[in-house]
């Protein structure tokens, strides 16, 4: 068998693909932190609700209504995007001429509400939610096994992530949004409807998290605490990545998944914390974020 | 900024009005008969979570910082505090000493790191590097794991007073607690407070007029890591158990909603925002409705609807209680 630095090859390929797929969810949600963040100016702390949300209302649509999984992947995004928009409709839009703070915490609260409610309403255990029956089998060849389900992972969230950025910087409402990013009442002045734009944009991350959501169901189970958990690792991801830069907080998302998935290999203990350090490291040395400026 | 609208002024904050000093008074000495009528457990533990939301206020209230990391201090110092008695077997004022110093450093450590970013950078900060914390009691053997340090007994102050009474161990956390609220009140108004203040309000100028604004946030970042220490140092002590429940995430949320709830930047806010969560999570504990829940939807109300906080609205509206 292989050996690479005294690891037998699987294994080590193994991790790396556990840790492409933690890699994944971190760039989806790291996006779309940062892609409200950037107009919005509020650090999304429900992210981690919305993302938990998306895995839920698959479940629920599968559970109550019997829909599969792509019809799931489908509808969930979108339900979790209207609860999104209702919400910064509602609420969070009050927040915006005040210290990006309070932004900060009311997503915090929202965060806690929606989780003690699914936590009241489902229990605390997770919920299996199986991948469709096209996707069970695994591939194998010599260096490493590949469950079929978690390569679509991988692929699904890279496509995603670029046509985000392709979203943003190649098309005419991406261009709306980068001009509103830089000049909010100048965009508006020239006519177009940043309110809107502001809960568009709002929606479209809390869906991003949602579709992350529906894609992680399969792989961990659905459970009222998966968000919160990964929420905290995302801050991690984006103090690293830095904020300003849409590839810069892909690139850092899959980057970090896979030193965490490496750390698993070398020295199983740190695993949990690998990220944490790198992110102590990264602002001893470069306290802006590897991609970042300052706000 | 982070603040309520109208905290006190520099200088009209110098010296209290003599209506102050008689309320202060009457509330110690209501302190100190309380719990003839209120069950003593539950007054100690509202102590320790007003001394917590009180040290978390000494930095958002005066230093504008917003921390989400506070649980690493509180239930570290726990942690240290319960080991110290259990394995250590030492006399409970050094345990207590102990746990404050675990949390000094700590709160120097990542006090260190969290000072080079600021806002909502802060914020993540100190919540990821708490993490880091939690996942480390999490996995270390001396906290052990989910079961937490228990079993052992309060021991005896200075070897003379014994804690096992509830009434000696009340009147010991009264003490603490009034000497530990007036220090804060002390490092408010003194020079470095004022100097604190004064970052807040526009850092910038600070650093123009030549302080180092850094060393003056870590200064009360270190403190108020001090003071939560304190605090989780007593929970220990009160309860005879420390466990992740207290380095939890879900810690430092509950003490910044006490701090937001109460009013930040004012002495008085914390300690009524702690009374309040406390007895609401006390109510909602046997009434089988989802706590986590409540909180949540308490902190979306106090963001939109209250921002000062019951204190400041209750300064705000009622004229009388401005001191011009």
């Amino acid at each position: 068998m292989t050996m690479i630095l005294g690891m037998p090859l699987p294994v080590l390929t193994g991790q790396l693909l556990i840790g492409l797929i933690n890699g994944s969810f971190y760039a989806l949600l790291s996006l779309g932190l940062a892609v409200i963040f950037g107009l919005l100016r509020v650090v999304n702390f429900a992210h981690g609700a919305f993302y938990m949300l998306g895995a839920f209302t698959a479940w629920m649509l599968g559970q109550y209504l019997g829909i599969g999984f792509w019809g799931a992947l489908l509808l969930a995004p979108l339900i979790v995007g209207l609860v999104g928009a209702v919400v910064e409709r509602t609420m969070l839009r009050r927040l915006y001429d005040l210290d990006h703070l309070y932004g900060l915490l009311f997503t915090f609260g929202l965060a806690l509400l929606l989780e003690g409610l699914f936590q009241h309403v489902y229990g605390a255990s997770g919920k299996p939610f199986s991948a469709p029956d096209a996707m069970k089998g695994v591939v194998r060849t010599d260096f490493v096994t590949v469950p079929i389900y978690r390569g679509w992972v991988v692929i699904a969230s890279l496509v995603l992530c670029l046509g985000t950025w392709a979203l943003i910087e190649k098309t005419k409402i991406g261009a709306y949004l980068r001009a509103a990013t830089e000049d909010a009442t100048l965009v508006q002045a020239f006519g177009v409807n940043v309110p809107l734009l502001l809960t568009l944009t709002y929606a479209f991350g809390c869906a991003l998290a949602g579709i992350a959501g529906v894609l992680a169901a399969p792989v961990f189970q659905v459970s009222p605490t998966m968000g919160s958990n990964l929420i905290i690792i995302i801050f991690a991801v984006v103090v690293v990545g830095g904020m300003g830069s849409i590839l810069g907080a892909i690139a850092t998302g899959y980057l970090l998944g896979i030193v965490e998935g490496l750390t698993k290999v070398f020295y199983p203990e740190a695993a949990n914390i690998a990220i944490f350090i790198i992110m102590a490291v990264v602002l001893m040395l470069r306290p802006a974020g590897l991609f970042g400026k300052e706000y | 900024m982070i603040v309520a609208e109208d905290y006190e002024s520099v200088a009209e904050s110098r010296r209290p009005h003599p209506a102050q000093r008689v309320l202060v008074l009457a509330l110690i000495g209501a302190l100190l008969l309380l719990p003839l009528w209120i069950y003593p457990v539950l007054l100690m533990k509202l102590m320790c979570f007003a001394l917590f939301a009180s040290a978390f206020n000494l930095l958002l209230g005066y230093g504008g910082l917003l921390s989400f990391g506070h649980a690493a201090f509180f239930g570290g110092a726990a942690y240290v505090t319960a080991h110290a008695l259990k394995v250590w077997e030492i006399n409970p004022e050094f345990a207590i000493l102990a746990g404050v110093g675990a949390a000094l450093g700590l709160g120097l450590v990542i006090g260190l790191l969290a000072v080079r970013r600021q806002g909502i950078y802060f914020a993540m900060v100190t919540l990821a590097l708490s993490q880091m914390f939690y996942f480390f009691c999490l996995q270390a053997p001396f906290t052990h794991g989910e079961d937490g340090i228990q079993g052992f007994s309060r021991g005896k102050l200075f070897g003379l007073l014994d804690l096992a009474d509830s009434m000696t161990l009340y009147y010991v956390f009264a003490a603490v607690f009034v000497a530990s609220l007036f220090a804060i009140w002390r490092i408010v108004h003194s020079p470095f407070g004022m100097i604190l203040q004064a970052v807040r309000e526009n850092e910038q100028r600070a650093i123009s007029l030549g302080y180092s604004v850094q060393r003056y946030k870590l200064g009360a970042f270190v403190m108020s890591a001090g003071f939560a220490g304190l605090a989780g140092s007593l929970k220990a002590l009160l309860f005879q158990f420390a466990t992740l429940t207290d380095v939890n995430w879900h810690m430092s949320g509950e003490v910044i909603l006490m701090t937001l709830l109460g009013g930040i930047g004012s002495i008085a806010g914390p300690i009524v925002g702690a009374g309040l969560v406390v007895t609401l999570q006390n109510h909602l504990a046997t009434s089988g409705f989802p706590v986590t829940t409540v909180l949540g939807a308490t902190f979306i109300a106090c963001v939109l609807l209250f921002r000062r906080g019951i204190v400041g609205e209750l300064r705000h509206r009622l004229p009388a209680w401005r001191r011009k």
